[in-house]
């Protein structure tokens, strides 16, 4: 029996479909665009002006009509909603806050990674094998999930975190770091208590200890 | 079956048996006789296919971190990537351009998508239960996998209700897994 080679499928790096698909899914305009760029012969027998007058349908020419519409008005929705989520990607930022356990142990929460589509419990096992820590998973008060990881790697975190948001294209996201000192706090708070009580009077005004 | 498949549905990975890979070649060229030829292409003698198990008893079978079929009750039926590459191991069923919206939807397929003018079915008649890959009128690759849910001289003679369940279609949770 002769041998059956395998058939080589070129596949849309937008959609993933093979490209005769992408008039189907939401993405179609880039998907041509992308098509065009890099691989002009497939390009060619989809799109060619040739291509699109053979292209025969038993359709009928109304029912055709519908269905471009229908999808038209999808992938126009589509597009604008993916503009919407990319402004906000840009408008949010990363933090980074490094938390004093006691005199020599810091963990560090890194919380905004939610709109980023960056898969957290995959980061927070980098992140543990990478600083030979432990680092989890957890919900903030806000109930949304940031990641928590033992130890000082506040710097090492911010910049895999940058690499992770250059590889998307959203260089422009900040990356900011917070240093939240349990012990200042403490004795920011003991103080005014102290000078309450010695005064008898009005607190001072609360001070920012970042 | 896939349509809402996430990784989160994903429970266990393990490495299955050489005897047992050996017998799921086995039972994968019974189910497709054509495959016999290219079986070892898909599964190599000497690859480690990984088991694994899903929500709803589903498992998938992975070869080099690509899954190339998966098992629902005692069902082997291949990944479309599978089917894109040895598209004539497979028996198949086309529909009209104006089903493949509804297919690549999840829909379950009609007959009458099945027997219109754009549509096409064997000649020969498929027996119900039988795993089919999906064509579409003017394009050249399968958009789904499906089971029959009535014979095709049936889908021919009666003409209404689903013809063909749809199993796995491009762009539904498994073909979206990525390793
Ligand atoms: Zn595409």
């Amino acid at each position: 029996m002769s041998e059956i080679l395998p058939k080589e499928v070129f596949y849309c790096g937008v959609c993933t479909f093979p490209p005769e698909y992408c008039e189907f899914g939401l993405s179609f305009k880039r998907c041509k665009q992308w098509l065009q760029e890099n691989n002009e012969a497939l390009f060619d027998s989809i799109y060619s002006d040739e291509a699109l007058a053979n292209a025969t349908s038993t359709l009928s020419v109304e029912k055709q009509a519908k269905i471009s519409k229908e999808l038209e008005k999808k992938q126009a929705k589509e597009e604008a909603k993916l503009e919407r989520e990319l402004q906000m990607k840009l408008a949010s930022k990363v933090i980074i806050k490094r938390i004093e356990r006691n005199k020599r142990k810091h963990v560090i929460e890194i919380s905004g990674l939610e709109v980023f589509n960056i898969d957290m419990k995959k980061l927070a096992k980098t992140f543990a094998s990478k600083f030979a820590t432990g680092a989890s998973v957890t919900k903030n008060a806000e109930k949304k999930d940031e990641i928590v990881v033992q130890g000082d790697v506040s710097d090492e975190a911010k910049a895999y975190i940058e690499k992770l948001l250059e590889e998307k294209g959203l260089n422009e996201v900040q990356v900011v770091q917070e240093d939240d000192k349990k012990g200042k706090k403490k004795a920011a708070l003991a103080a005014a208590a102290a000078a309450l009580s010695a005064t008898g009077g009005v607190p001072p005004p609360a001070q920012k200890t970042r | 079956m896939f349509k809402k498949f996430t990784k989160e549905d994903v429970h266990s990975r393990s490495n299955i048996k050489s005897s047992v890979q050996r017998g799921l070649k086995t039972k994968f060229v019974s189910q497709f006789e054509k495959l016999e030829p290219v079986i070892d292409d898909i599964i190599p003698k000497k690859s480690q296919a990984i088991l694994i198990k899903c929500e709803d008893r589903i498992q998938l079978y992975s070869i080099d971190e690509e899954v190339v079929l998966f098992q629902h009750f005692d069902d082997l039926i291949p990944t479309l990537k599978v089917v894109h590459k040895y598209p004539d191991c497979f028996p198949r069923v086309q529909v009209d351009r104006g089903a493949i919206k509804f297919v690549l939807s999840g829909a379950n397929i009609m007959c009458p998508g099945l027997t219109s003018a754009g549509a096409k079915l064997p000649e020969e008649n498929l027996p119900v239960d039988t795993y089919v890959t999906v064509y579409a009128e003017g394009k050249e690759n399968a958009l789904a996998i499906g089971k029959l849910l009535m014979s095709t001289d049936d889908i021919k003679s009666i003409n209404k209700n689903i013809g063909v369940e749809l199993v796995h279609y491009l762009g539904d949770g498994l073909w979206n897994l990525t390793e």
